[in-house]
């Protein structure tokens, strides 16, 4: 696409962040009052909305049962509106299964499952606004959710998509975190990689878009590793700032610390 | 919508107080809770619009295709209701859980929108039997807990006022297909519709010989019927539906009495609606979405 270059030869992006930066995240937790527990998470202009039901008994179909942990249900859902083309169906594609099938992976790793044997936990993620890493932000507005309806987490599960953009001028690639909706359709790979950043583990990577040189692999996986790590330390501060709102209201209303 | 499990004596708390025109919270027989509205939310739509009533959250966006007019109204655009429940509301919605009251909702709409006189289908119009706008109203149902199809009006009608269609003007045709351009930004680009005839549809649920308007959820299980009436700004009825499984004692007046409620009430709601959204657009607050 003649013109528009994915990185300026200033070094700048194509929103004017540099390659290390992320996109502003802005979240609120404890949105809705009927899941048992919700975030909205904004990353960019990627916005997400997130519900969780749960522990709760499985009623209508008993073959989805562990006898030793709970069985995990994601759904990923994105509005018809979310896309500038406006988009058919909200979920039940094939692109949409493979979503569901990646969160369940990821949250069966993240979710002390152990602790709900015979109960079922119920993600369900709604995409208002598509401009990019819609998968991370997902992941991310997830984590909150879970938090906010109490279900313990081995860890915060942080999710970031990277990209590597060509070589100019002779200068080696650069890679590049948080991509938004331009970087991810201008072609170019695109690594999506969520971790559990304090145990220092990966619980899912997938490589999409271009082929990606062997040599390229490091650089790439650790901006995402790092961009991980850095979202963790925003979605920390939004939580212990939750936490101490709500205990705020309970002093005030007289709920007390006493007991 | 998550079952309710009411106690006898939690119904006749309800009933008695209906009786005296005071319910749970306070309200009078035919009052709104609060209402919250903002415009403008979704940035890929034409126009957007959403609304919290109580519990139930909606988020309703417009957007505009270029489309072939019907055969039978060639002078005229069209309008096409998509409702889609998400999951965040119930687990019941999973997957295609929702489709059935999805579907129902969006009838609904076409049904209360069928008239030429809610809004006018001519103004869609770009040429005559050959192009014209396809307004895709889309509303994704974010969290339900009564007076849904109330909601989803409020928001759709809200929504159209925030469209902006952009001007499009022939510029050639090439061997029988039509070329079109979509105006500058110079030239005032876009234009707003003509939404203030739109209806509101109204539910009001019977309680032995009372009427209740937006119903809490506890008292949707008390009720043994509902009716659903669309009304217009100038008091005409677009559109009635009784939902569900109940039904009205024919003789006993009180289907009359029930219509002229629901229109007062949608009239009022007409102009409060209006209000709320010429203050909106006079005063642009910036965009506050889920984060507040």
């Amino acid at each position: 696409m003649a013109g528009l270059q994915l990185l300026s030869e200033y070094g700048l992006r194509v929103d004017g962040r540099r390659p290390n930066e992320l996109r502003q995240i802005r979240c609120k937790m404890g949105v809705f009052s009927q899941p048992d527990g919700s975030a909205y998470l904004e990353q960019g202009n990627t916005k997400v909305l997130a519900a969780v039901y749960g522990p709760h008994e499985v009623r209508l179909n008993r073959s989805k049962t562990h006898h030793d942990r709970a069985y995990i249900n994601c759904q990923f859902s994105m509005a018809v509106f979310s896309t500038s083309e406006r988009k058919r169906r909200p979920r039940g594609d094939r692109k949409s299964q493979e979503m569901d099938m990646n969160l369940n992976q990821i949250f069966e790793s993240a979710i002390r499952t152990e602790l709900y044997p015979r109960s079922r936990i119920d993600i369900y993620l709604e995409v208002l606004q598509a401009d990019g890493s819609n998968f991370s932000a997902c992941v991310n507005a997830a984590t909150l959710a879970l938090i906010d309806a109490g279900i313990p987490l081995k860890d915060y599960v942080c999710s970031c998509t990277s990209t590597l953009a060509p070589s100019q001028g002779g200068a080696p690639p650069t890679p590049m975190v948080d991509v938004n909706h331009v970087e991810e359709t201008l072609g170019g790979p695109g690594l999506n990689m969520s971790t559990l950043p304090r145990l220092d583990s990966v619980v899912h990577l997938e490589l999409s878009g271009t082929r990606l040189h062997l040599s390229h692999i490091d650089p790439v996986a650790e901006k995402a590793s790092t961009g991980a790590a850095d979202i963790m330390a925003v979605l920390d501060k939004a939580v212990r700032g939750h936490v101490a709102q709500c205990l705020h209201a309970r002093e005030l209303s007289g709920q007390g610390a006493d007991a | 919508m998550a079952d309710i499990l009411l106690s006898e004596a939690e119904k006749t708390f309800i009933l008695h107080g209906v009786r005296d025109n005071v319910r749970n919270d306070g309200r009078s027989c035919s009052e709104f809770r609060p209402i919250e509205l903002e415009l403008g939310l979704v940035e890929n739509a034409n126009g957007s619009a959403r609304v919290r009533l109580a519990n139930t959250d909606v988020l309703v966006a417009v957007k505009c295709e270029i489309d072939n007019p019907p055969s039978n109204f060639p002078d005229e655009g069209k309008l096409d209701f998509f409702v889609d429940c998400s999951a965040n509301a119930t687990p019941q919605f999973e997957g295609k859980g929702g489709e059935q009251l999805a579907v129902e909702l969006a009838a609904l709409m076409s049904r209360a929108y069928q008239t030429r006189e809610s809004f006018n289908l001519s103004t869609l119009s770009i040429i005559k039997g050959m192009k014209c706008w396809k307004l895709c109203i889309d509303v994704l149902i974010l969290e339900c807990g009564g007076s849904l199809i109330d909601a989803i009006s409020m928001g759709t009608k809200a929504a159209l006022a925030d469209t902006k269609i952009p001007k499009v003007s022939v510029i050639g045709s090439d061997e029988g297909t039509l070329e079109l351009e979509l105006a500058d930004e110079a030239d005032g680009r876009e234009e707003p519709l003509d939404w203030h005839h739109a209806p509101c549809l109204v539910t009001l649920n019977k309680l032995e010989d009372s009427l209740l308007v937006d119903a809490s959820a506890e008292e949707e299980a008390c009720c043994a019927a509902a009716l659903i009436v669309g009304v217009s700004p100038n008091k005409k009825i677009t559109t009635t539906s009784i939902p569900g499984h109940g039904s009205f004692l024919a003789d006993s007046k009180i289907f009359a009495r029930a219509l002229n409620l629901a229109v007062d009430v949608g009239v009022k709601l007409n102009t409060a609606l209006e209000a709320a959204i010429k203050k909106h657009q006079t005063l642009k607050p910036p965009p506050r979405g889920f984060l507040d």
